[in-house]
């Protein structure tokens, strides 16, 4: 019983760093309708920024990590400008393609400066977070992700929900033409958009960092994971990654725990099959409906 | 004799047939026949044994491709599994022939049917949907496959491979890089002409339908959902093919090359070479190719330098980097790839002094 507790609450916290990465996944989607498969290298990037702050810089945590955070913000608003700008109002396989592309290309930029070694972030994290009740047990790292998602999926909400540039979003993400004729700024939208997006990659990135250490490899098979993730919560809601994201994570872990080892990193694909089959919107995705 | 046909300088088609016509001038149809004579007479007694694995690894990467680009460039699918497809084509092919015995002419035509049937049942999830939910089911099917031709191990040996018993032809033994070139010639070609007039077909035109207005194309009547998988079938029946290939001129197959890294090396030639385009697929082909072997070479030059081997320069890094660039700049520069920019030169030269 114990075993499966653990598992449990494992499964839940690995979950809620799943959610975390689909988020940022999932705010391109929702302002742009593109899939973006740089992701998991926009996470690396993060974390390489931050250990780039309190590594090679010397910074305090406290500073690092919201120069960090900036850092991605600014990645994020050129990677749109140099790249995706271009690509407004072409056909949207190109700027999957493109994404395609530029993970790849991010990766290889990784793979010369850093090599696929692993690195460890040295431990900053105070011990009294962690939370140990029975012979249960939380390290603080859980802590502080399950801490992390639940603060931004309440600003996000807000965000959508609320905020004007928020609503311009997702207006631009309905229908492009009609947003631009009602005198939304599509360009500053989707500007917008990418460099939360990156914003919200290179912290996941960071926690995932402080976890399993940072390693090119993993961190972008981490960005692939993303895709049953969102499609399992529906591929424009938030709150639906972080609910996927659970479920995929309790899948994984009681996979690993019970079945095999080997069989954990491939079920969330085939979990993927299966949701497409069965409920191709996900659990919280808008059912798109075409009138012609 | 018939009048010969020329370059027009304009678009004087009257009748749908002109359209559809392959070859557009007689000058085109002959400059093909030379250029086969050459490839097939002259090319394998003049080039050494490594150009030939060149030319060779050409001719079955352009199978692929082909196959790549009939559901990428003509369908607008775009596929994440291709790797894995070819995969399941090598793995067919070298189970049928060392299992079940299959002689090589049978064995890689029924590796393509059955690499077909795995695509096929890959494209159903996203018969649901419209949009570009078939990328993501690909996505899985590479994660899928892979994990099943390393975990399916009384059928696959693992990752240990399988070697594959020396083979041959109608009675002539495909030992060396020469008569391999013979045969992955002979394939493309034949994969070529078949891709070519598919296209030509209600088939390949309901393809294209579907690509540029999925609603349009269903309101002319086109059922969306068999079609797109006709075109994923299709496609995988093309990589199935292009595999069982690579199983019989490597002779010994593993599970390691076909991953994802594979998927994209592919969607980087259809970009490349230009989408919705025969040729292109080979000139993409091609490309990707030359680019490996030139970056294999620039490592081995730059290890010979001092400084820079102490560093130590992989190759991998390289790689990835080269083909993404490549992918990256040839969208955002000339998305038709290099098929346009053969057009653009020979439109120059033919309406040169008035190019416009």
């Amino acid at each position: 019983m114990d075993f499966f507790i653990q598992l449990l609450v494992n499964g839940v916290s690995i979950g809620f760093l799943y959610g975390l990465a689909a988020m940022g996944f999932v705010m391109i989607f929702k302002s742009s309708s593109v899939l973006n498969f740089a992701h998991g290298e926009l996470m690396a990037l993060g974390a390489f920024i931050f250990l780039v702050m309190i590594g090679w810089a010397g910074l305090p945590v406290y500073l690092a990590f919201p120069l960090a955070l900036v850092g991605c913000f600014a990645l994020g608003f050129v990677v749109e400008r140099i790249f995706l700008r271009p690509l407004i109002g072409e056909p949207l396989i190109y700027v999957i393609m493109l994404t395609v592309g530029l993970a790849s290309m991010f990766k290889g930029v990784m793979l010369f400066i850093w090599g696929g070694n692993l690195y460890t972030f040295p431990d900053f994290l105070p011990a009294g977070l962690a939370i140990q009740w029975r012979s249960i047990n939380i390290p603080p790292v859980y802590v502080m992700s399950i801490a992390i998602g639940i603060t931004f999926l309440i600003l996000f909400g807000l965000f959508f929900k609320y905020s004007s540039q928020g609503i311009y979003m997702r207006s631009v993400a309905d229908n492009q033409p009609a947003a631009l004729s009602l005198g939304v700024h599509v360009r500053k939208v989707f500007a917008l958009s990418w460099a939360i997006a990156a914003l919200v990659a290179g912290m996941s990135g960071i926690v995932l960092g402080i976890i399993n250490g940072i390693n090119v490899h993993d961190l972008s098979s981490i960005g692939l994971k993303v895709f049953p993730v969102v499609i399992l919560g529906g591929l424009d809601s938030i709150g639906g990654a972080v609910i996927g994201g659970i479920i995929i994570g309790l899948l994984e872990t009681f996979t690993g725990g019970y079945l095999s080892t080997s069989l954990r990193d491939v079920i969330p694909y085939m979990a993927l099959v299966f949701i497409l089959m069965v409920k191709p919107y996900g659990l919280f995705g808008l059912v798109e409906i075409e009138r012609v | 004799m018939r009048k010969l046909h020329f370059h027009p300088c304009g678009n004087f088609n009257e009748r749908y047939e002109q359209e559809l016509t392959i070859f557009e001038t007689d000058f085109g149809r002959a400059s093909l026949l030379i250029g086969l004579f050459i490839l097939f007479a002259v090319v394998p007694y003049i080039s050494g044994p490594y150009l030939l694995y060149i030319f060779n690894m050409i001719a079955i990467t352009s199978i692929a491709a082909i196959g790549l680009n009939i559901l990428t460039g003509f369908t607008g699918q775009l596929s994440l599994g291709h790797g894995a497809f070819i995969g399941v084509g090598a793995y067919a092919a070298a189970i049928l022939s060392t299992k079940a015995g299959f002689p090589f002419i049978l064995a890689v035509p029924a590796a393509g049917l059955i690499t077909a049937l795995v695509g096929i049942l890959f494209g159903l999830p996203s018969g649901r949907l419209k949009g570009l939910y078939l990328t993501i089911a690909t996505l899985a099917g590479q994660f899928i496959i892979e994990y099943l031709l390393i975990h399916w191990e009384s059928l696959t040996e693992g990752t240990m491979g399988i070697v594959l018993p020396g083979t041959s032809i109608f009675g002539i033994a495909l030992d060396s890089d020469r008569s391999f070139f013979y045969i992955a010639f002979i394939s493309l070609i034949i994969m070529t002409l078949l891709a070519v007039n598919i296209m030509r077909t209600r088939y390949g035109r309901a393809f294209i339908a579907i690509r540029d207005n999925d609603r349009a194309a269903e309101g002319m009547g086109i059922p969306i959902f068999p079609y797109k998988l006709l075109s994923f079938g299709i496609s995988s029946f093309y990589a199935g093919i292009a595999g069982a290939l690579m199983a019989y001129y490597m002779i010994s197959i593993t599970t390691e090359p076909f991953n994802l890294g594979l998927s994209v090396e592919y969607i980087a030639m259809i970009i490349i070479g230009g989408l919705g385009s025969v040729a292109g697929a080979i000139y993409g082909a091609i490309f990707i190719t030359g680019l490996n072997e030139g970056l294999r070479w620039l490592t081995d030059i730059l290890m010979g330098i001092d400084i820079l081997s102490s560093i130590g320069i992989s190759m991998a890094p390289l790689r990835e980097f080269a083909f993404g660039t490549a992918i990256v700049l040839f969208i955002l520069l000339e998305p038709r790839g290099l098929a346009e920019v053969w057009r653009i030169i020979r439109s120059n030269f033919r309406l040169w002094p008035f190019s416009y």
